[in-house]
């Protein structure tokens, strides 16, 4: 069995292929690997399928901001409270890339149908709108219980590579992962599962019996790497808050083309990466 | 502190919108609503004060979490019946009360302008009973004849199973009720300083329109006391810039 951890975020981004279909959590709460996005960017990975579990924020506007992103699979594409996401919405409207919309139940239940090991998975709701009507991979079948009950059946989300950041891991690699529990789904239904964590807890977290119930085990996790602050400029709840001038300065440069190049040249690529905590 | 009878445009929808969520048992709150999120609070508020439980859930806020298996669980609770009021917005809502979190403009997904995308609309539409929708601008651009993309449709055929739908449009200007069987809006109330000529203007799609129209009631004094001193605190924690602009006040220690 390979040793899952590695020396740095850029050793962890050295795992993610070019036109890796990778899914991402959504920002709140600070699970976006955003370190890891950033040595992504500097190593210039290219063709990504991004699958946005169920949004995104920053991480995915960066990264096709940065041109590192060929389809975004994602319910929405949001700075909250921020604003619009401004490299995403320009590259939609340009056709740079490939929007795949999607509505946030069904995200889950694809992942969901990926964890089981099963083809599809049927979802309530979704008849009638243009989601359904611009979507080639989901059908309308009839309940085959019922009479005269249309349902619309979900393609299983296999993603390459699930990516997230965590508060804490264990020197075995299991992840703690909280109220988080959509992370499970994710690793669960990934090939591969890549993981960011602020700091080591010193244990086993699957003996005990309180964490436990919130850890992914060490077998669904292929890659480690220590990011303490790895998700800024996002917070991570008891550690660090938003960083509220970082998102600031982002959503005024990235409003051009030239700005969002200065941004990467000045944050992402003259960064020097964080050296591993342990 | 001397309390003002002045109610303020915030406090009128909050209002508002806490009278049309009368028997309700679990409301839920979705990300970006701070007045619908204090309405809910207000209507907890009122149910305790006759005795009755009222659960609310901010998506985003730390009062308590009914929920503990993750973003998964809100959509198995609607799915299940177990929530009985939501909120949604649209950039732009129809006639049809079809909303659009989408996009502008013909040729999609190449639209001259891109929203953030649909969220849990196209499920938690189908599956609340009540939902309120509620938008801040009505104007031409916002309430139109017809949405330019469907991300999730205001009426559907009596096969598709469809517990749940809209239920009222709340505005800057108005109250609508949405009738179902009819698959049309129709005028409830105007808000003080506003007339039906301006409704009328404002709006792009075509609505039923009584003989009266009542004005929407305001806070009366008790309401607006609840809302400063015990609403505000509250819905600072998870909107801490709008509990500040409304009513000057932070998040409870």
């Amino acid at each position: 069995m390979k040793d899952p951890f590695l020396p740095n975020v850029d050793q962890l981004a050295a795992e993610v292929p070019d036109g890796a279909k990778i899914v991402v959590f959504k920002a709140e709460g600070g699970t976006a690997a955003m370190a890891a996005t950033r040595a992504l960017i500097r190593r210039a990975v290219k063709g990504l399928h991004v699958v946005t579990a169920p949004t995104s924020g920053l991480q995915t506007d960066i990264l096709v901001g940065a041109g590192c992103v060929a389809t975004v699979e994602t319910s929405g594409v949001t700075m909250g409270e921020y604003g619009q996401a401004p490299c995403f919405n320009r590259a939609v409207r340009a056709g740079t890339i490939r929007v795949i919309d999607s509505t946030c139940p069904a995200v889950y239940a694809g992942l969901q149908a990926g964890e089981k090991g099963i083809p599809f998975m049927p979802l309530r709701g979704l008849i009638g709108s243009d989601i359904v009507k611009y979507r080639d991979d989901y059908r309308i079948i009839d309940n085959p219980f019922a009479e005269d009950d249309p349902i619309v059946a979900l393609p299983a989300i296999v993603p390459d590579i699930a990516l997230f950041h965590v508060s804490m891991a264990d020197r075995l690699g299991n992840v703690y992962v909280g109220r988080n529990r959509e992370l499970l789904i994710m690793a669960h239904a990934a090939r591969k599962t890549l993981v960011t964590y602020e700091r080591l807890y010193d244990g086993n977290l699957l003996a005990n019996d309180e964490l436990a119930a919130a850890t992914l085990s060490d077998m669904y996790v292929d890659g480690l790497a220590a990011a303490p602050q790895g998700a800024r400029p996002y917070g991570v709840l008891g550690f660090y808050d938003d960083d509220v001038d970082q998102f600031a300065a982002y959503m005024t440069m990235a409003r051009t083309e030239e700005g969002l190049r200065a941004y990467l040249d000045r944050f992402v690529n003259e960064a020097v990466p964080a050296v591993a905590a342990e | 502190m001397t309390l003002s009878t002045d109610w303020t445009l915030e406090e009128l929808l909050i209002t508002t919108i806490t009278n049309l969520l009368a028997g309700c048992g679990h409301i839920a709150v979705g990300v970006s609503s701070p007045i619908p999120g204090s309405a809910a609070l207000l209507r907890r508020h009122r149910d305790l004060s006759v005795g009755k439980r009222t659960r609310v859930s901010i998506i985003g806020g730390a009062l308590p979490d009914f929920r503990t298996d993750g973003g998964v669980d809100l959509f198995d609770q609607a799915g299940q019946g177990r929530i009985d009021a939501f909120f949604l917005s649209g950039g732009q809502i129809d006639g049809k009360a079809n909303i659009n979190l989408v996009g502008v403009g013909n040729g999609y997904p190449r639209q001259k302008v891109r929203w953030s995308g649909s969220f849990g609309s196209a499920y938690l539409y189908f599956m609340v009973p009540k939902v309120v929708l509620f938008r801040l601008e009505h104007s031409p651009r916002t309430m139109v004849e017809a949405v330019d993309f469907i991300s999730a449709p205001g009426v559907s055929p009596a096969n598709v199973h469809r517990p749940g739908g809209p239920y009222a449009l709340v505005t800057d200007l108005c109250l609508f009720h949405f009738a179902r069987d009819r698959e049309r809006f129709s005028l409830k109330s105007v808000h003080p300083g506003h007339s039906v000529e301006e409704v009328r203007d404002s709006t792009g799609f075509d609505f039923d329109l009584p003989d009266q129209v009542p004005l929407t009631p305001a806070p009366s004094p008790d309401t607006l006391t609840i809302l400063r001193k015990t609403v505000a605190p509250d819905i600072a924690d998870p909107y801490p810039k709008f509990a500040r602009r409304v009513w000057g006040v932070s998040a409870a220690a």
